[in-house]
């Protein structure tokens, strides 16, 4: 067999076989129920309820998204320069550690918000610019520096966690202090359990979108993507290009460890992420890297895994499914995405 | 100093040393021959992951060792014949499907064990290969019991390097296949397939990877738990690199990572260690990995073919 590209693929194709895709997940889905003997109908019946059955699983839903939000994106805006930035579970973190080092009395109450946003947006691209530099400097593939950075950072949170910002307070239990008042992320509105990190991670999803539709920079980095050495030929400084979009990705990624802490928890603990910055390459991906359509995957992944843990509850299938069909979905999307601008011909 | 002195004499530092990289040399050879082919295979992580899980499920349910061995690879060959057929044919991603692979075999297999075993707090141990002293070799003394009294898969992990720098280097076979990573048109000109000698190579690979994985469950802890492997994947990967594609170098790498791994477990037990952070020395490994790239770097051979993907008839 060999692939022959489409020239204008119709529009059937576009839309029908992403749809395809995703009822082959859903396809995948029953099959993991039914061998894990629940009925596959109840049991998707339970995670669509389990995500949107109720006011208070909504707004889990919601919350829940405003990570991927921020992560789907960090991943978006750098994969689409192909910059493959595998490293958004450090770079949040770092967001989160600054939220805890500025947030516990250390800043003043009108300013320490948004100056603990910004050092959090810096301390997340500096995780980033590591790797970058590295790649643009000495050639060094940054899939797996950034990957590896994640073990490092995770242990240097443990290590945070069990000495200089332990709470003293906490019974032994490896979390930091709790934030103040002042350096929390208010909610949305009073008894709504939605905080501001939600509105925050649309208005940058809008901020991305503009950068990216609007602005040279925007420009460049789908070039500098597109090819490298076109791109270098044109005239673009390519490596500044890749660490400006380094920079941003970074600081995205940390806005999610950020607002997690100052929006939802309160304090640092080393179980704060659950991989939403491998997430955030799934939620990136299944919106084909368009900063608006990172919101739209956010909220449907982020209802899988609420949804899945419901479900796991009540119909005993072990929520791992969750990922599994994420997985799934992800490798069934990226088929259906060459199969639209490419057929395949047998001979 | 003398306490690093008594470590580096102390027959089991270098015992565990050899252990440490037995599967690290296993996944990092599976590794190397994807990428002679010219196939990125990120997938790395979760196929050791399953072949941990795999391997120690079959012998759990009463298998035999060597037979939880074969599922193991079994199942790193179905994944990477999946892995293969989404990346060569379809030239998809290979970054994305292979980080795809990765998360679906690692939810796989912990969805498979919460099902085989949903009632289970602590992990269930199994009886795991005894050590397998080599007569005479083994009364050598320091490097007898360090290299000759170790289990059968670690005596497998040597043989497959020999086998793969051999077959490789000194075959018609391992010539077509870096060809098909460094020239895959010239490989067509011959009239073979370069689409199936990549699918072939990623299968292999990946088959070796989850060998790799399974000698942490089936020689070395005897259970399976959650986050075992623990990004040696990715390790691995940067093994390859530091091992600039070469099986001999691959292998003195992994050996001199798994000697400062061995070291540093020793350290925490010494009054220096008391006074450093547990952490500081769980990070250097992947701090050490990541130095081993810097530093090959600029002399590293990248196969030129690499991530390509290969369209037949196009240019």
């Amino acid at each position: 067999m060999r692939l022959e590209a489409i020239p204008a693929p119709a529009l059937s194709r576009r839309i029908g076989l992403p749809v395809l895709a995703l009822v082959a997940t859903v396809v995948v889905a029953s099959v993991l129920a039914r061998v894990a003997g629940a009925d596959p109908f109840a049991t998707l019946g339970l995670i669509v309820t389990g995500a949107f059955g109720s006011k208070f699983a909504a707004l889990e839903t919601l919350n829940r998204a405003t990570p991927l939000i921020f992560t789907g994106l960090a991943v978006a805006v750098a994969f689409r320069a192909k910059l493959w930035n595998i490293g958004a579970e450090a770079q949040l973190y770092a967001g989160a550690i600054v939220a805890v080092l500025l947030g516990t009395g250390a800043l003043a109450a009108p300013w320490v918000l948004p100056v603990s946003m910004l050092v959090a947006m810096l301390a997340g691209a500096l995780v980033l610019l590591g790797p970058v530099m590295l790649k643009t400097r000495l050639g060094v593939d940054e899939v797996v520096t950034t990957l590896l950075l994640n073990f490092v950072m995770l242990l240097f949170v443990s290590y945070l966690l069990e000495g200089p910002l332990k709470d003293p307070m906490g019974m032994g239990w490896p979390k930091s202090p709790a934030l103040v008042k002042e350096a929390r992320l208010p909610r949305i509105a009073t008894g709504l359990r939605l905080h501001w990190g939600f509105a925050l991670a649309l208005i940058a999803a809008l901020g991305v979108w503009l950068i990216q539709a609007r602005t040279t920079l925007g420009f460049e980095m789908r070039a500098v993507g597109a090819n490298p050495a076109a791109a270098r030929f044109a005239g673009m400084p390519v490596n500044g290009v890749l660490v400006k979009t380094a920079l941003l990705s970074g600081g995205l990624a940390a806005l999610a460890g950020w607002s997690e802490v100052a929006g939802l928890k309160g304090h640092l603990s080393s179980d704060l992420s659950p991989g939403f910055g491998y997430t955030g390459i799934i939620v990136a991906m299944l919106a084909l890297l368009h900063p608006l359509g990172v919101v739209v995957s956010a909220l449907f992944v982020a209802a899988i895994f609420v949804g899945s843990d419901s479900m796991s509850r009540a119909a005993g299938v072990p929520t791992y499914i969750a990922d599994m069909l994420l997985a799934t979905a992800l490798l069934f999307m990226v088929l259906a995405l060459a199969l639209t601008r490419y057929r395949v011909v047998w001979k | 100093m003398t306490e690093l002195w008594d470590i580096l004499i102390s027959v089991s530092f270098w015992a565990a040393a050899i252990r440490i990289a037995s599967p690290l040399i296993l996944a990092t050879m599976g590794e190397l021959i994807c990428e002679r082919a010219g196939v990125l295979n990120l997938g790395i992580e979760g196929i050791m992951v399953f072949g941990a899980f795999s391997g120690w499920l079959s012998v759990y349910l009463g298998a035999p060792l060597w037979l939880g061995v074969l599922a193991a690879l079994l199942s790193g060959m179905g994944f990477g014949l999946l892995h293969a057929v989404l990346v060569v044919p379809f030239g998809l991603s290979q970054h994305v499907v292979g980080l795809g692979i990765t998360m679906l075999a690692t939810s796989g297999s912990y969805f498979a064990y919460r099902l085989a075993l949903p009632e289970v707090t602590s992990p269930p141990k199994i009886e795991p290969f005894a050590p397998l002293p080599i007569p005479l070799l083994s009364d050598l003394p320091l490097i007898g019991p360090a290299l000759f009294a170790q289990t059968a898969l670690t005596y497998l992990a040597f043989a497959v390097a020999a086998a793969v720098a051999l077959v490789l280097y000194r075959t018609p076979l391992g010539l077509a296949l870096r060809a098909a990573g460094e020239n895959p048109a010239a490989v067509e000109a011959q009239g073979l397939s370069v689409t199936a000698l990549r699918i072939g190579a990623v299968m292999v690979g990946s088959g070796l990877m989850a060998v790799g994985g399974a000698f942490l469950t089936l020689s070395a802890f005897s259970s399976f738990f959650f986050e075992m492997i623990n990004g040696r994947g990715w390790i691995c990967i940067a093994l390859v690199v530091f091992g600039a594609w070469r099986p001999g170098k691959a292998v003195l790498g992994a050996l001199l990572f798994a000697a400062f791994d061995a070291l540093q477990i020793r350290l925490q037990q010494t009054p220096l260690g008391a006074h450093l952070p547990y952490q500081l020395f769980l990070m250097a490994p992947y701090l050490l990995s990541i130095l081993a790239l810097i530093l090959m770097s600029r002399r590293a051979e990248v196969p030129a073919a690499l991530m390509v993907p290969y369209n037949k008839g196009e240019r």
